[in-house]
C-alpha cells in the first residue's frame, strides 16, 4: 500500500516537473507557430544561471532571477534572430533554433566546464516533508515534517542495528522528499498563472488575437512582434524556472538539456501540440508510466503466461520476450509517441490540423 | 696519407653507433591515442582521465627509464564502439601504435576485436590496447587477445575481493543487484550471484534490475523498489551520473542499507553524495585517495594544476609498465614491447604487480574502502566534500587473483 502511494506521489511530481518543462514549448508553439528546438537548453541555462544566483544570494533569488535571465535571453534571441526567419516557414525556425541548442551546449561547457556543478537544494527544501509508515497489517499512517522526530524515530525503529534485530516487525518507512512537493507545488501555481493571464487578462486577450489575426490586432495599435518577442521570452523564462528546480532537484551538467529534451517534446506531441491542458494531462501519464514501468516486476513471458497463452521452450527463452518492464522503462515514452501518431496524431486534446 | 688519418671522427661516429643500438628507443615520442568519451552524459569522467593521463604522461617526461618522450592524443568516441573503432584505424594512419581506453566495456569489445583484426593484417603498423578501466571478465577469458593488456583488476577479481569482505559483515541478508544494462553491469550481477551462492548461502538475492547506461536521471522508482524488496544490501557496479543520482535517491528515498559499488570516486559521485551516506557506501578499487607516496604527490599536484582529482591508479600501472617494458626491449616498436609486457613485474603505486602471462590481467591488491569524513589518517579529500574514502581492508593479490581459461594465441 505505502509502496503504490509513494510511486503515485514519485510520478506525480516526476510529470509536473516535465509539465513545467513543456508549458514553455507548448505556448511558444500554440501562440506563435515555431517549434523551440532549444528549449532544453534554455532549461539547462536556467539550472546553471540558478546555480550561480545559488552561491551568491541563495536559493530563492535564484528562482526569480534565473527565470528572469532566460526570459531576457529569449527576447533577445527572438528579437535579433528568430524574427528575421518567420518569413521563411518552418524550417528555417527549426534550423535555428537546432543551432542555437548547439550553440548553448558548448558555451555552458566552455564557462562551467562538462563535470556537474554543486547546485544544491537550501536546507529548508531538503529532508521528507512527510514519512509513509506502514506495519506488517498494511495499516498505512503517515508523519508530518513539522512532527516529533521522535515518533518517527520510535515508528521506524531508529536507526538500522536496531531495525535489522526485529526484522519481521518492522514497519515500513517511505519518505517522501520536501523538493518533491515543492515542485507538484511549483508546477500547480505555474498551470494556474498561466491559465488565468491567458483567459482572464487583457493582455492574454491581445496574445491569442494575434495569432490568428495579426493584422488585425496590429491595426488596433498593438505592437505584434513585441507580444510575439514577450511570448517567446515567457516560454524560455518557464524553460528557465524548470530549469533551477530540476537542476537543484536532480543534477547540473552538459548534457541535462539532451536528457530531457527529447522526452518534453514526446509529451508535446501526446498531449496534443498547442494545447496546454493536454500537455498537462500527457506529463502526468508520462511520469506515471516511467515510475510504475520500473516498479512493476514483470516481463513478457510472465504476463503471456498469467494469459494462459501455450508457449514452447523457445518463447520461454526468447530474450526479447524476456526483457522486463523495468529495463523497456526509459523507451516507453517514446512507445506511447509512435502509438500516438497512429491512432491519433492530434494528440490527446490536439486540434484538428 | 695513414700519418694523416684521424681516428677520432670514427671513433666518435662507432661510439655514437653504439649508443644508439643500446639505446635505440632513448628520446624517442611515443604517441598515445587516448579513445573515450568528451562529449555526453560521460563526459565528465572521459575528461579527468583525458587530463590524467596527459598529467601523469608531463611527468614521465621529465625522466623515465627508457628515457622517451609521451604524447597523448585525445579523441572523443562518444561512448560509442563504432567510433572508437574508426578512431582505432585513425591511430594507425597517424602511425600511432599504443591506444588507451577504459570507459564502458562495449567499447573495449570494440576495439579488442580492431586491433586484433589491424595487426593481423597490417604487420609493421602493430597497436597494443592498454585498458586501463573496462573490466567485463571476458577480455582475459573467452575473448582473451595478446595484444590487450588489462591495467585495472577485472570484476571477477573485484567481486572475489567484495564478496570475500562480505562474507564477514553479519547484518547482510538480503541482497539487491542493481547495475546498468550492457555487458559490464551483467558480469557484475552474475559474479556477484556466483560468489554469494559459494561464500554466503544464507543472503537471499531479492531482486536483480538493469537500467540504462547514462540514461535515467531519476532513480526514486527504483529506490522505492529496492525498499519495497525488503534488500538490506545493494550491489552495483554503476559509474559516473547512474552511480551519483542512484545515491542521491537511495538519501532521498530514506533507503537505510548499505551500498557495496565499484566507482564511487568517479567524476561527479563524491559531489552528489556529499556527507550523506556515510559509512554506507562501500567501494571495491584497485586504488584508493589515501596510498600515500607517489601517487599522494601526484594527486595532490594534479588537484592544484587542474582543481580536479587523480584517482586511476591504472594510468600510473601504465606508464610504469610501458617505460619499463621499452627499457627491456630496447625499442618502442610495439611488437617488442608487447614481448616484454607480457609477464612483466614491475612495482607501481601500489606494490609490485605483474601483467599476468597467461591473460594479461594485472595481478594487483585491491582496497575495500568506506565513504566517512576526512581525517587525520585518512585526509584527501575528493571534490572538496569533506568526506573521503577510508581503506578497511586490502586483500593481496594471492587473494582477490583469479582462473582464466584464455587460451592466448602468441604470434
Amino acid at each position: 500500500m505505502e509502496f503504490l502511494v509513494i510511486n503515485v506521489l514519485n510520478g506525480l511530481s516526476y510529470g509536473l516537473l516535465l509539465f513545467m518543462l513543456s508549458a514553455g514549448l507548448t505556448l511558444i508553439f500554440s501562440m506563435m507557430g515555431v517549434l523551440n528546438f532549444a528549449h532544453a537548453s534554455f532549461y539547462m541555462l536556467g539550472a546553471y544561471f540558478g546555480y550561480m544566483v545559488n552561491s551568491y544570494l541563495g536559493f530563492w533569488w535564484a528562482l526569480l532571477i534565473a527565470p528572469l535571465i532566460c526570459g531576457f535571453l529569449g527576447a533577445v534571441f527572438e528579437r535579433w534572430s528568430l524574427r528575421k526567419v518567420y518569413a521563411g516557414g518552418h524550417v528555417p525556425e527549426l534550423l535555428l533554433t537546432f543551432g542555437l541548442s548547439y550553440l548553448v551546449l558548448e558555451g555552458v561547457q566552455i564557462v562551467w566546464g562538462r563535470s556537474t556543478v554543486a547546485f544544491k537544494l537550501p536546507e529548508s527544501l531538503q529532508g521528507p516533508v512527510v514519512t509513509l509508515v506502514s506495519d506488517g497489517a498494511q495499516h498505512l499512517s503517515w508523519v508530518w515534517r513539522w512532527q516529533d522526530p521522535a515518533l518517527l524515530q520510535s515508528l521506524c525503529n531508529g536507526p538500522l542495528q536496531n531495525a535489522l534485530q526485529n526484522a519481521q516487525t518492522l514497519n515500513q518507512c517511505s519518505p517522501f522528499p520536501m523538493n518533491r512537493l515543492f515542485i507538484m507545488l511549483c508546477a500547480l501555481l505555474m498551470m494556474a498563472l498561466l491559465w488565468g493571464v491567458l483567459n482572464f487578462t487583457r493582455l492574454g486577450l491581445i496574445i491569442k488575437a494575434a495569432l490568428t489575426q495579426p493584422r488585425m490586432v496590429e491595426a488596433l495599435g498593438h505592437d505584434v512582434p513585441s507580444v510575439f518577442m514577450l511570448v517567446f521570452a515567457l516560454g524560455t523564462a518557464l524553460a528557465g524556472l524548470a530549469g533551477v528546480v530540476g537542476g537543484s532537484t536532480f543534477i547540473t551538467e552538459p548534457a541535462m538539456a539532451a536528457s530531457v529534451g527529447s522526452v518534453t517534446f514526446v509529451v508535446v506531441v501526446v498531449g496534443g501540440i498547442g494545447s496546454l491542458v493536454g500537455a498537462f494531462l500527457a506529463s502526468i501519464l508520462i511520469g506515471m508510466v516511467q515510475t510504475f514501468a520500473v516498479a512493476v516486476d514483470t516481463n513478457l513471458v510472465k504476463i503471456l503466461q498469467g494469459l494462459n497463452v501455450p508457449m514452447n521452450e523457445t518463447l520461454l527463452h526468447n530474450p526479447i520476450l524476456n526483457l522486463t518492464l523495468t529495463q523497456i522503462a526509459p523507451i516507453l515514452p517514446y512507445f506511447l509517441l509512435v502509438m500516438m501518431l497512429i491512432v491519433k496524431p492530434s494528440g490527446l486534446l490536439g486540434k484538428k490540423a | 696519407m695513414i700519418k694523416n688519418f684521424n681516428i677520432r671522427p670514427i671513433l666518435i661516429a662507432s661510439l655514437l653507433l653504439l649508443q644508439t643500438s643500446s639505446f635505440a628507443q632513448k628520446g624517442e615520442t611515443v604517441k598515445i591515442a587516448w579513445i573515450d568519451p568528451l562529449s555526453g552524459l560521460m563526459a565528465p569522467v572521459g575528461s579527468n582521465a583525458l587530463k590524467g593521463f596527459k598529467f601523469v604522461a608531463e611527468e614521465f617526461n621529465k625522466s623515465n627509464v627508457a628515457g622517451v618522450k609521451f604524447e597523448i592524443v585525445g579523441m572523443d568516441n562518444k561512448l560509442s564502439p563504432a567510433e572508437s573503432v574508426n578512431e582505432v584505424t585513425a591511430s594507425v594512419d597517424q602511425g600511432i601504435h599504443y591506444v588507451v581506453q577504459g570507459n564502458g566495456s562495449a567499447v573495449a569489445g570494440a576495439i579488442i576485436e580492431s586491433v586484433n583484426k589491424n595487426n593481423e593484417r597490417n604487420p609493421g603498423k602493430e597497436v597494443l590496447f592498454l585498458n586501463y578501466a573496462a573490466v567485463d571478465p571476458d577480455f582475459t577469458n573467452s575473448k582473451c587477445s595478446y595484444w590487450h593488456f588489462r591495467f585495472d583488476a577485472d570484476t571477477s577479481m573485484k567481486i572475489e575481493a567484495l564478496t570475500t569482505f562480505m562474507k564477514d559483515q553479519k547484518e547482510i541478508k538480503k541482497v539487491f543487484l542493481l547495475n546498468q544494462d550492457y555487458s559490464h553491469g551483467h558480469q557484475v550481477a552474475k559474479y556477484a550471484k556466483d560468489n554469494l551462492t559459494i561464500k554466503r548461502p544464507d543472503i537471499q538475492i531479492v531482486g536483480e534490475d538493469y537500467h540504462p547506461l547514462a540514461k535515467v536521471r531519476d532513480f526514486t522508482p527504483y529506490i522505492a523498489k529496492i525498499k519495497a524488496s525488503g534488500a538490506d544490501s545493494v550491489i552495483t557496479g554503476n559509474w559516473g551520473s547512474d552511480l551519483a543520482l542512484l545515491i542521491k535517491a537511495a538519501n532521498e528515498g530514506g533507503f537505510t542499507g548499505k551500498f557495496y559499488t565499484y566507482y564511487v570516486s568517479t567524476t561527479g559521485t563524491p559531489t552528489a553524495i556529499g556527507t550523506s551516506g556515510e559509512g554506507k557506501i562501500f567501494q571495491v578499487s584497485n586504488g584508493n585517495y589515501n596510498m600515500g607516496g607517489k601517487m599522494q604527490s601526484l594527486m595532490a599536484e594534479y588537484k592544484k594544476r587542474t582543481g580536479d582529482d587523480l584517482y586511476i591508479p591504472a594510468i600510473l600501472h601504465i606508464f610504469n609498465a610501458l617505460t619499463l617494458a621499452m627499457n627491456k626491449a630496447q625499442s618502442t616498436n610495439p611488437v617488442k614491447v608487447a614481448a616484454q609486457l607480457h609477464g612483466l613485474h614491475f612495482d607501481s603505486v601500489n606494490g609490485a604487480l605483474e601483467m599476468r602471462r597467461l591473460d594479461h590481467q594485472l595481478q594487483q591488491p585491491l582496497y575495500i574502502t568506506t565513504w566517512q569524513k576526512a581525517d587525520k589518517k585518512s585526509p584527501y579529500s575528493p571534490e572538496n566534500t569533506g568526506m573521503t574514502l577510508a581503506v578497511v581492508k586490502t586483500y593481496e593479490p594471492y587473494v582477490s587473483s583469479t582462473p582464466t581459461t584464455c587460451v592466448m594465441k602468441t604470434p
